[in-house]
């Protein structure tokens, strides 16, 4: 088992190597960095100086990948890529264009991130597989047939929709809580309840959807008729027997994400006002700053690997009969 | 000569070549400079593809059975005709042209910087008739109070009747309701009357084609008898006759989801956002399938360090969060756009690149998927005997890939454009909120969404925009994915339907 974790750790370099140097070629090499100094200080009447101290400002006045005027190993280590990309490897972001460090902006925003995305992510998980399994259990009906276009309707809905609706209906008109802003600890617990509503409502079409097939392909194999042949109640072969058997195709989605619960939702966060780490990356795109950009891009790919790496240590504890070797 | 008309390939490809030559011919015949967009000629490459694999399948039993498994339930059959007026109007919107500008002298004429299209110039009535601001559906005076000069000196501040909307009204507050009534009782009559003609036409032909006598074929279309299910495909197509004669009837005299902050008309608007939300759904997956199918069967096939390294590309660029990734590209593409002016005659050949450029980029991010799918079943197919006889027999791996591995996998590949048309559809709205979707002169859902967003703190509530939005790419979504439920139903071998 702990030689499996390392081995998957070594593998998951090269994959990180191959976004850093992804990341890298899209911010420097298409565009070469006096063309973004350009762009962000206003294209037209800019002076040559004014790009000069934009670059040296951002440590981007170094060359790409060797230095010549450095000697030994600083002319590797005083160059853009060492010092905006392999430096990331050790977690050490820099700082955004207004100056701020990113990796301590990181910590911070972390907490209201996590605070929406895991009720988000429970209450999303409960509620859509006991639908799928109300839908299960009346399979063949009108129940189910309806059900399922329900799915379909709720899919076919922007995100956008619930969440300008969810505003609006229950924000500005009922008035029940809040329409936007956070508040840490206990007292921000009404500013919480409706992006969390929203969030669940807005994942029931599909992960329904998701759930109900997994439900159904379990149901037609022959454990569940032995089981039924001894007589068991079709709600004791739904819950100890389907349910039970389903979690290992259910784990291979669900478990990949947790990890990136961290980096929160963008619309949600957004539109909400929370101060969590999708608004902040949303703020970074929309004023352009590539650093925090960069910074999230290589984040959300170390967390996407953790979660896969959760998924296969996952399996080994609801299925004995995978052993990772 | 015979044996060439029975060829499946005959009419596709007449009829394409009878289309080619009209766009080469109709522009002079009109007088227009007719201008290809790059999302034009892709789109025009698509329609080519398609006609030709429908020709194709309704040639072959086997290949046309499961379409027809589609075609008999109502569901899909009512969606697949709304889907079709979608793309009608699409298309329509995708013959883009330069407009000549009046000259007084046999010069070289001149033409307009202005590029319209043929939807453009069939909805002429609903953009050249632009209000000063906000005005409310089916209104007739503006949102937003004005100063006026009173006749006698001084002035108020009134709502003002608006130009164009309900002008030929005297007394809006009076007439307005019965004005509407009537316009939707003259629109019902005309639709039923012209329906009867139109429908009874359409029996008639397929009476004569299925050797049947008129009455048998009505009959068989009323109780709905018909092999495919005809009777809902006309009662739909009915109902969308209807919508489009109360807009014809209406929106000249109105402005039917009313006007947003510039006065401009929210239908036409939306109507001009199907285009960008079809463009977005359909090139995507064009531009990212010769990839997926490749690299899919390549790994899956060849195995070894072909794998392995295909394996390598896509767990990177999966690992990669999509928004970011798509972030990530469109910033480098506006730092490139903004550089380059010189290379974009105009403004909407800019907007043009970007919304290519953006579903290229989605195509990247999206491909991943079905690569993995695709690499699994090769892997599969491979291994049965079928393959290995022929391998024995020496024929060459591209004949394999060819004529025994991509058949079989065809069905894969379907569903996932199909289900992934709407998903695209989606994400364009939230892409262009995050500021990295298609360019904000673009027509899209997305856009109006964003800049109707900002009004929502207005008070009354200017919420017309966003409804408008919202239920024409519900409508298209939702056509789209009941569609897509019924092809994955009859194409996947898996998939058991009443469980």
């Amino acid at each position: 088992m702990f030689a499996y974790v390392i081995r998957r750790f070594f593998y998951a370099i090269p994959i990180l190597i191959g976004v850093n140097v992804l990341t890298f070629s899209l911010f420097f090499i298409v565009n070469p960095t006096d063309d973004i100094a350009r762009m962000h200080l206003g294209q037209k009447h800019v002076t040559e100086e004014a790009i000069e101290k934009w670059k040296h400002e951002r440590g981007y006045d170094k060359p790409l990948f060797y230095n010549e005027s450095q000697s030994g190993l600083s002319s590797i280590t005083e160059t853009i890529f060492y010092k905006k990309s392999v430096r990331l490897f050790v977690f050490d972001f820099g700082y955004a264009d207004d100056g701020r460090s990113i990796g301590k902006d990181i910590l911070e925003r972390m907490w209201p991130s996590l605070a929406i995305a895991i009720p988000v992510f429970l209450v999303g998980i409960l509620v859509n597989i006991s639908f799928a399994l109300l839908l299960v259990f009346f399979r063949s009906t009108y129940i189910d047939v309806w059900g399922v276009i329900f799915t379909v309707v709720l899919m076919s809905i922007s995100t956008l929709f619930y969440i300008i609706g969810g505003q609006y209906l229950i924000g500005k008109i009922m008035q029940l809580v809040p329409i936007s802003g956070y508040d840490s600890g206990l007292s921000g617990f009404k500013f919480l309840v409706l992006p969390v509503l929203i969030g669940v409502v807005g994942g029931i079409g599909s992960s329904t959807r998701w759930y109900r097939t997994i439900f159904l392909e379990e149901i037609g194999k022959d454990y569940v008729r032995t089981a039924r042949a001894k007589g068991l109640s079709e709600l004791t072969v739904l819950f100890r027997h389907v349910l039970k058997n389903a979690m290992i195709p259910i784990l291979t989605g669900v478990v990949v994400i947790i990890p990136l619960l961290f980096m929160g939702s963008l619309l949600l966060e957004s539109f909400f006002g929370v101060p969590g780490l999708g608004s902040y990356t949303i703020d970074a795109i929309q004023s352009q700053d590539f650093a925090i950009v960069r910074s999230m891009v290589f984040l959300g790919s170390v967390l996407y690997i953790f979660g896969l790496l959760l998924t296969d240590i996952s399996y080994t504890m609801v299925d004995p009969r995978v052993r990772l070797n | 000569m015979h044996r060439i008309i029975h060829g499946w390939w005959f009419f596709p490809i007449s009829g394409l070549s009878i289309l080619l030559l009209l766009l080469n011919v109709l522009p002079s015949v009109f007088a227009v400079k007719a201008t290809y967009l790059w999302t034009d000629i892709f789109i025009f490459i698509l329609l080519v593809m398609v006609v030709i694999f429908v020709a194709y399948i309704r040639s072959k039993e086997h290949l046309s059975r499961p379409w027809a498994k589609v075609f008999e339930r109502k569901l899909p059959m009512a969606s697949v005709v709304v889907l079709l007026v979608f793309i009608v109007i699409g298309l329509m919107d995708s013959i883009h042209f330069r407009m000549p500008l009046p000259s007084e002298h046999n010069e070289t004429v001149h033409y307009s910087v202005d590029v319209s299209s043929v939807l453009d110039v069939l909805t002429s009535e609903l953009h050249t008739r632009d209000e000063k601001t906000y005005s409310a559906p089916f209104a007739a005076y503006s949102f937003v109070k004005e100063s006026v000069d009173l006749p006698g000196g001084g002035s108020e501040r009134i709502y003002p009747r608006l130009k164009y909307a309900g002008s030929h009204l005297d007394d809006p507050d009076k007439q307005i309701a019965d004005d509407i009534t009537f316009r939707i009782i003259k629109s019902l009559w005309q639709t039923i009357a012209s329906g009867v003609i139109f429908f009874a036409a359409l029996i008639f032909i397929a009476s004569i084609k299925l050797k049947k006598s008129f009455a048998e074929v009505v009959r068989g279309v009323l109780q709905n008898n018909t092999r495919l299910s005809w009777r809902t495909a006309i009662l739909v197509m009915w109902l969308i006759l209807f919508i489009i004669v109360f807009l014809v009837n209406t929106s000249t005299f109105y402005h039917i989801f009313g006007t947003d902050k510039v006065g401009q008309d929210v239908l036409y608007l939306s109507l001009k956002s199907i285009r960008t939300g079809l463009v977005i759904g359909s090139l995507t997956t064009m531009v990212m399938l010769p990839f997926a199918i490749m690299m899919g069967i390549a790994a899956g096939y060849f195995q070894g360090w072909i794998d392995d390294v295909i394996q390598y590309i896509y767990t990177t660029l999966n690992s990669i969060p999509g928004v970011l990734l798509i972030a990530a590209a469109i910033l480098s593409i506006q730092v490139y756009i903004s550089n380059h002016p010189e290379l974009f005659a105009t403004s909407i050949e800019r907007a043009d690149l970007r919304l290519l450029a953006l579903c290229f980029i989605l195509g990247i991010t999206s491909w991943t998927g079905l690569c993995r799918l695709l690499r699994g079943e090769a892997f599969k197919i491979r291994e049965l005997e079928y393959i290995q006889a022929a391998q024995a027999f020496g024929v060459s791996h591209f004949r394999i890939i060819s004529r025994h591995i991509l058949p079989n996998i065809m069905h894969i590949v379907l569903i996932v454009v199909v289900l992934d048309f709407s998903g695209l559809v989606l994400a364009e709205a939230v892409l262009s909120y995050v500021g990295v979707g298609v360019d904000p002169s673009t027509n899209s859902w997305g856009n109006m969404i964003n800049g109707a967003r900002l009004e929502m703190a207005r008070e009354p509530l200017v919420w017309w925009s966003l409804v408008a939005a919202f239920s024409f790419m519900f409508v298209l979504v939702l056509a789209a994915n009941l569609f897509s439920d019924a092809v994955r139903d009859a194409f996947d071998p898996r998939a058991q339907r009443d469980g």
